[in-house]
């Protein structure tokens, strides 16, 4: 076992046993029971599901502009999808339903919680691993099968399923309906087993961050970061059973007769199918009761990475540190009653639209809360705008673009007019994805350094921020004035309809996809840097390369097997003391005690 | 860069902002007076929340702008403030809640029809629209103003029968089916909504409503249509590969062309 010392920075420390590294590649890269490998696994993971969702979503706008337009390799790989390179408008569909999972499940989901969650909670929290790393490993490979499972239905006869990320019966539950076979089920597998990887995980992270913390490590001085991993673990463990038990109902539907979500009397092409006693409408609440809490799961992280970088960058502590916990505690308990603001048009009962509706408000206020924060956090800071910073302020500005249009689609009354409009795909794009996304290049910026002892090139980073961050506006904020028309979303042309010729609609898609293809452009130059910084970035060993407070910046660069070579540090203070009056440094990190920040004499006349 | 990224703020800002401005892309005019309500209660959401957008991005701007310069001060050491907090809470809390219940009234007139038998009365028309793929089936009672009973094994779309009326059962013979749907102008109408197959969404831009037409169940619209005219219904719940060109027309027209319209109708039925 290699020797490690302890950080200068260490103030004391906790003597626990170590665990052996193991030896062979196969134990310690593939199978690895280790929460850094694995997070990284992770991130892997998502790296690769992010840009095949990221090509999906391009095929998509290209059928919208160009829908005659053949593509030659498109035709190789799809026959039946798109005969001589010309996509149908079911293989549209097929690849917005694609798009969708993907990136909400095998990225949004996973890299967030699994990649960086996995990887800096431990050490975040003074612990040598998570909880039971053996669970994790089986959540990380579970996660693998269910991505493996997704891919595969796009090989299978009939292809991808086309009924969009949601998956509504009866389209999703009638093979009749859909035109399709395998490919749903499938879907419906990959999700349920991702479904039991997720559950594995939040149990991991709900125990850990409760057993696992430092000596000194008080709840209240967690850094925001762990408190978003935390409170996203619980929702997790609430929110996935209830899509698990769904998924399985729909699939038993599928394949063996049975009629949870499909009613009598349904004739499909002058056939009718033999089902009664279901309700379709059962589904969406099952499917939301998920969905809805998923959003948060998604953009909790980023919220945490976005707040724990402003600090570290503005070299300021916190603006409330417990309103912001407060905050995420409330956005995770009003997560779980919204969930019918999905459904206000979609038949169930017009009543319950009042109490979704107050309730959706609501959620409004905590996060209301968290921008104000952020922008209190820099304000009277001393900024360095490295490129997380630069991510993280990116995060703030499109989170307060993607937010601000929730506040009419919560209320059922303008929900009428812009349900199921490409409004809403603005709106959930700018929040749940570009913003949760810039969480995540927020947070691989910042801590590669740690992970992999290099660091990303800045120039390359500052480039790819500022394409990405006018590219995603440009893409996204048309499309609310797409949804003013009104585009109805998941249109594979808008030949059909009369209006959507007249008003300008293939104006603004056309200038989507210019901007869409732009800012795709631009994610091959993260890519690359990434990859060659992995390589051959700059090396970077320094403990603490961003002068920043938590634990994680006490630990060799990048950190030993078991994190803090059996000697476990003690925690003095809050996670975010920058520019502490009368200290010797404008940053204390939580091992360094008060002796160590203001030298011994001051100290001891406190 | 503290520069640039203040003007790029804002630049983005004010382009996000201005087409709601300009109205460059808008909404249809309205043609019944609860039309005219959704949009009030969209222009009072807009103005509010437009003036939160500006300001949080405008102070994102400043505060990257302003401590954003190179200089020797050091930052501030706050742990934030208690009053800004519970004042910005409250206001953040009045100013939504109060924009939802605003337009409450407006929801319960559309949607909080109790559950009447399909019996017409003379002050209001009804019309069953039944949903498929990827056409709408529109029916009027005909003569009797009763609808005929219907039967899954009578579904015959090619014999023009594409929600299976009894047409020997009483009420039935008169029963008029067409794609596309006619009703009177300044005249209630209420829509009854089913399907046959998949979900589907009966969607008329000018009118301001949508709703799921969910197989098993009946849903319900009303609305007394206030201009003539021809306007599009658009399908906007994904309902399989034709969703796209699942498009029909609702015709507002004078009480005289109504009447015509179902006299043309019913000649066609014997």
């Amino acid at each position: 076992m290699t020797e490690v010392q302890v950080s200068p920075e260490v103030a004391e420390y906790t003597e626990v046993h170590r665990h052996p590294e193991p030896k062979s590649f196969l134990w310690k890269y593939i199978f690895s029971v280790d929460h850094k490998v694995i997070g990284i696994q992770y991130l892997l993971l998502a790296v690769v599901a992010v840009f095949v969702g990221m090509a999906l979503s391009l095929l998509v706008r290209l059928r919208l502009v160009w829908p005659e337009q053949s593509i030659p390799l498109l035709g190789t790989l799809f026959p039946v999808g798109a005969p001589d390179g010309v996509m149908t408008p079911e293989f549209y569909l097929a690849m917005l339903t694609m798009h969708g999972t993907i990136m909400v499940f095998m990225v949004l989901t996973t890299a967030p919680q699994g990649g960086f969650g996995n990887y800096f909670l431990p050490i975040q929290i003074g612990a040598a691993d998570m909880a039971f790393p053996r669970l994790n490993m089986l959540s990380f490979w579970t996660t693998f099968v269910s991505f493996a499972l997704l891919m595969a239905a796009f090989v299978v006869e009939g292809g991808a399923p086309i009924t969009g990320w949601t998956g509504y019966p009866p389209l999703s539950a009638v093979p009749e309906a859909a035109i399709q076979g395998l490919g749903q089920d499938l879907w419906i597998a990959s999700i349920a087993a991702f479904c039991i990887a997720s559950l594995l995980g939040a149990l991991n992270f709900i125990v850990t961050t409760l057993d696992l913390r430092a000596k000194g490590l008080t709840m209240m001085r967690l850094p925001l970061t762990c408190w978003t991993w935390f409170v996203t673990a619980i929702i997790g463990l609430l929110a996935f059973g209830v899509l698990l038990a769904a998924g399985v109902l729909l699939l038993m539907d599928r394949n063996v007769g049975t009629s949870f979500f499909v009613p009598a009397g349904l004739v499909v092409s002058d056939k009718q199918i033999d089902h009664s006693g279901g309700s379709p409408i059962l589904w969406q609440h099952l499917f939301w009761f998920f969905g809805h809490p998923e959003v948060y799961i998604a953009i909790l992280p980023g919220m945490g990475v976005t707040s724990h970088i402003l600090s570290t960058f503005a070299r300021k502590t916190v603006f409330g540190y417990k309103a912001m916990v407060y905050a995420i505690a409330a956005i995770g308990v009003l997560g779980f009653v919204v969930w019918g603001h999905h459904m206000f048009v979609s038949g169930m009962s017009p009543y319950s639209a009042f109490v979704f509706s107050i309730l959706t408000m609501c959620i409004g206020v905590p996060s209301a809360i968290k921008t104000f924060n952020w922008i209190g956090t820099m304000w009277g800071g001393k900024i360095r705008f490295t490129s997380p910073m630069l991510y993280a302020i990116g995060f703030v500005s499109l989170f307060v673009a993607g937010g601000i249009s929730g506040i009419f689609l919560g209320q059922p009354t303008i929900d009428l007019y812009f349900h199921d409009t490409y409004f809403v795909v603005g709106h959930f794009h700018l929040i749940m994805g570009v913003a949760a996304i810039f969480g995540m290049f927020a947070g691989m910026t910042f801590w590669f350094p740690k992970m992999f002892g290099r660091i990303m090139d800045e120039r390359m980073g500052k480039i790819h921020f500022w394409i990405t961050f006018v590219g995603v506006y440009a893409i996204f904020g048309p499309m609310h004035y797409l949804g003013m028309l009104p585009h109805p979303r998941r249109y594979a042309e808008i030949t059909s309809v009369d209006y959507l010729g007249t008003t300008g609609a293939a104006d603004l898609h056309l200038f989507i996809t210019m901007a869409a293809i732009a800012t795709v452009l631009a994610q091959f130059l993260f890519l690359y840097n990434f990859v060659k910084s992995i390589f051959k970035g700059q090396e970077c060993r320094e403990e603490n390369p961003w002068e920043a407070t938590t634990l994680e910046w006490a630990i060799p660069s990048p950190p030993p097997h078991d994190n803090f070579a059996g000697k476990v540090p003690h925690v003095y203070r809050g996670a975010y003391d920058f520019s502490l009056p009368g200290a010797d440094r404008d940053f204390a990190m939580q091992c360094n005690s008060d002796e160590a920040v203001f030298g011994a004499q001051k100290a001891t006349g406190d | 860069m503290r520069l640039w990224l203040a003007i790029v703020v804002l630049v983005i800002t004010v382009a996000m902002s201005a087409p709601f401005v300009t109205r460059t892309w808008w909404m249809p005019d309205p043609i019944t007076e609860l039309g005219e309500r959704i949009d009030s209660a969209f222009m009072i959401t807009l103005v509010f929340t437009g003036v939160i957008f500006i300001l949080a991005q405008v102070a994102l701007a400043v505060t990257v702008w302003r401590y954003g310069r190179e200089g020797d001060e050091a930052a501030d050491h706050s742990h934030g403030n208690n009053r800004l907090e519970v004042l910005w809470t409250t206001a953040a809390f009045v100013i939504f809640v109060g924009l939802a219940l605003f337009g409450y009234s407006v929801w319960a007139e559309t949607r909080f029809i109790e559950q009447k038998s399909m019996e017409p009365s003379a002050d209001r028309l009804l019309v069953e629209v039944t949903g498929q793929q990827f056409v709408w089936n529109v029916r009027y009672a005909g003569a009797d103003d009763v609808f005929g009973p219907t039967n899954l094994d009578l579904i015959d779309d090619a014999a023009g029968n594409p929600v299976g009326v009894d047409r020997s059962a009483p009420g039935g013979a008169d029963d008029i089916m067409v794609p596309e749907m006619y009703v009177p102008v300044n005249r209630e109408v209420e829509v009854v909504l089913k399907s046959k197959d998949v979900l589907h969404n009966f969607f008329v831009p000018e009118l301001r409503i949508k709703l799921d037409t969910v197989p098993g169940l009946v849903g319900k619209l009303r609305f007394k249509a206030e201009k003539t005219g021809k306007f599009e219904i658009v399908c906007s719940e994904l309902c399989g590969l034709g969703h796209y060109k699942m498009r029909s027309f609702l015709h507002v027209v004078s009480d005289d062309e109504y009447d015509a319209w179902v006299e043309e109708q019913a000649s066609y039925l014997f």
